[in-house]
């Protein structure tokens, strides 16, 4: 007779051995960044400009870029991302066309962030003439997290249960006034995780500021989004790959701040997400 | 006097003939039941008073309901308006995970621009009171409603649906969650409402039927096969399947 416990146990411990798999590297990425990068960090490191040919000084510059970059992004995606989200989940009839257009959402989440890059090139630096700028690597990264936040929006807006649109419309509010103090106020938490997540990748790409708006090396901090400015990623990228004799210290450093950034970001998302799941309330 | 009148009244979804020349009246100030087996068109019926069908694709009506003399199905038909007056209870208790103030104030905070705080707290006791509700739940009134229990839940939902004043409560199966004891106090209370509304209930629960109604129509297959007095229905039945429903042959 087949013993159902140890097929049980088995299966258990394979499982348990694919989540080590995934949780091993990581831990490890975060030690070995943290060990190396720890004693680069302090006061100076953190608020003063590249120096000695970015092999000294601080990386206030790359790191202002980058929160620069990260709110133009969120200013310009969470809108649009948002209002398409409840005209595809609440307005749109289901048709083709509308599940065309969510499958080309999907789809445009998974398109490598370097054709992000180029189209940010063509249309805002060439095209509109927006230069370099943190106008153009905003609207570049804006338009990358645009299908993350659709999508964690529509899903949000989703889940908000059918019968509470039903009884508000029953009461004789319009489908706008429903969306508005019914289903949105319900998603709401949802929609943000979803652009706190989204936005947090954004933040650590290179490929989509790379030719909008990315800067080798500028000692001042920028004065309009029509500047040029310096980002912690591509940062990262020059001082490893493109000067000589960077101290590893200074790499890991760059590199513990941006992952401190992104991991906070991602903090900020999952406490919003424990607080809605213990207060929520169906 | 008869506040809503059918005449002919059709309806399909899609290619599914749900309600087939559906002829009734509904007194106002009485209750009117509305039994049959599930799946026989009750609620379909019931959706069609304050148009919450038009929410569903590919649904076709024809014929007229008459409201107060107005034609509803007309394409010129202010849905607002109408849900005011005609307002719903559903089966599942459905408070919004709002508090209980707020609950009973949504719609008035959307109807009514600027109104006043005290207009508001006037509105939820006299909700409240109207439910029966006021004496337990006045010190509690910021709680989140959805901490009540089912009774109340659906107590507190009529009392949201007579904050907007309608003149009309459809109730679909308005007790099929709650308890024989819940059941009759919230029976007790649509006999005090009826002073007030014209009410009109669906339930599978005869029983109920009896207790609670003035007036019966009986449906089965999409059809109206008998209106009538609640009396006459139990006692007399004119059809043979309106007696065999009645005497339990049905499921
Ligand atoms: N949205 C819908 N689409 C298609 N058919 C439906 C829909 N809603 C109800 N029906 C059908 O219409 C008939 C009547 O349904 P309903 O009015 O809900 O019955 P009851 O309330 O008497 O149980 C049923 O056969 C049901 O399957
Ligand atoms: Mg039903």
């Amino acid at each position: 007779m087949k013993n159902p416990y140890r097929t049980q146990n088995i299966a258990f411990f394979f499982l348990f051995l694919a989540t080590l798999l995934i949780i091993i590297p990581v831990g490890l990425i975060v030690v070995v960044i943290i060990q190396k990068g720890l004693p680069a960090i302090n006061w100076q490191f953190l608020s003063d400009i590249p120096r000695q040919g970015m092999r000294a000084g601080g990386i206030l510059p790359a790191i202002i870029g980058t929160l620069y970059l990260v709110t133009g992004a969120i200013i310009f995606a969470l809108p649009i991302g948002l209002l398409s989200a409840i005209y595809l989940s609440e307005y749109a009839k289901d048709n083709m066309l509308t599940r065309i257009i969510k499958l080309a959402i999907v789809n445009l989440a998974g398109v490598p962030s370097v054709v992000y890059g180029l189209f940010g090139l063509a249309l805002f630096v060439v095209f509109l003439k927006f230069g370099a700028s943190i106008l153009s690597g905003s609207l570049t990264l804006g338009i990358m997290i645009l299908p993350v936040i659709i999508t964690a929006s529509s899903e949000a807006l989703e889940s908000v249960p059918y019968s509470f649109r039903e009884v508000s419309l029953s009461l004789g509010a319009s489908k706008w006034q429903t969306t508005r103090h019914i289903v949105l106020p319900n998603a709401l938490p949802g929609i943000l995780t979803g652009t706190i997540l989204g936005l947090g990748r954004a933040a650590g790409e290179t490929a989509p500021i790379l030719f909008t708006v990315a800067a080798f090396y500028l000692p001042q901090l920028p004065k309009s989004i029509f500047d040029q400015a310096m980002a912690l990623p591509y940062h990262l990228y020059v001082i490893s790959t493109q000067v000589p004799n960077v101290d590893e210290k200074v790499r890991y450093g760059t590199a513990l701040v941006l992952l401190t950034l992104v991991l906070f970001m991602n903090l900020v998302a999952i406490i919003i997400r424990y607080k809605f799941r213990k207060n929520k309330k169906w | 006097m008869a506040k809503i009148i059918t005449k002919n009244l059709n309806l399909w979804y899609g290619g599914f003939h749900a309600l087939k020349d559906i002829n009734s009246s509904f007194e106002a100030n009485r209750i009117t039941a509305i039994i049959g087996p599930s799946g026989c068109g009750k609620s379909t019926l019931l959706r069609v008073f304050n148009r919450m069908n038009d929410l569903i694709d590919g649904v076709r009506t024809d014929g007229e309901v008459l409201i107060e003399d107005t034609n509803i199905l007309n394409s010129q038909t202010d849905l607002v308006v109408l849900r005011k007056k005609v307002g719903m209870v559903f089966q599942r208790p459905n408070p919004f995970p709002l508090s209980i103030y707020e609950n009973i104030v949504f719609a008035e905070k959307i109807h009514g621009e600027g109104v006043t705080r005290d207009k508001l707290d006037e509105i939820v006791e006299t909700s409240l009171k109207g439910v029966l509700l006021w004496e337990e739940l006045k010190d509690k009134l910021n709680e989140p409603a959805l901490k009540l229990s089912l009774e109340e839940k659906q107590r507190l939902c009529i009392a949201r649906l007579i904050a907007v004043k309608p003149d009309v409560l459809l109730m679909d199966e308005p007790c099929s969650s709650l308890d024989p004891q819940a059941t009759a106090r919230v029976e007790e209370l649509m006999r005090e409402l009826k002073n007030k509304y014209t009410i009109i209930i669906v339930t599978h629960n005869m029983q109920q039927a009896a207790r609670v109604s003035d007036d019966t129509g009986f449906m089965l297959l999409g059809e109206l096969i008998e209106f009538g007095k609640t009396e006459e229905i139990f006692t007399a039945p004119g059809d043979r399947r309106t007696e065999d429903y009645i005497t339990g042959r049905y499921g």
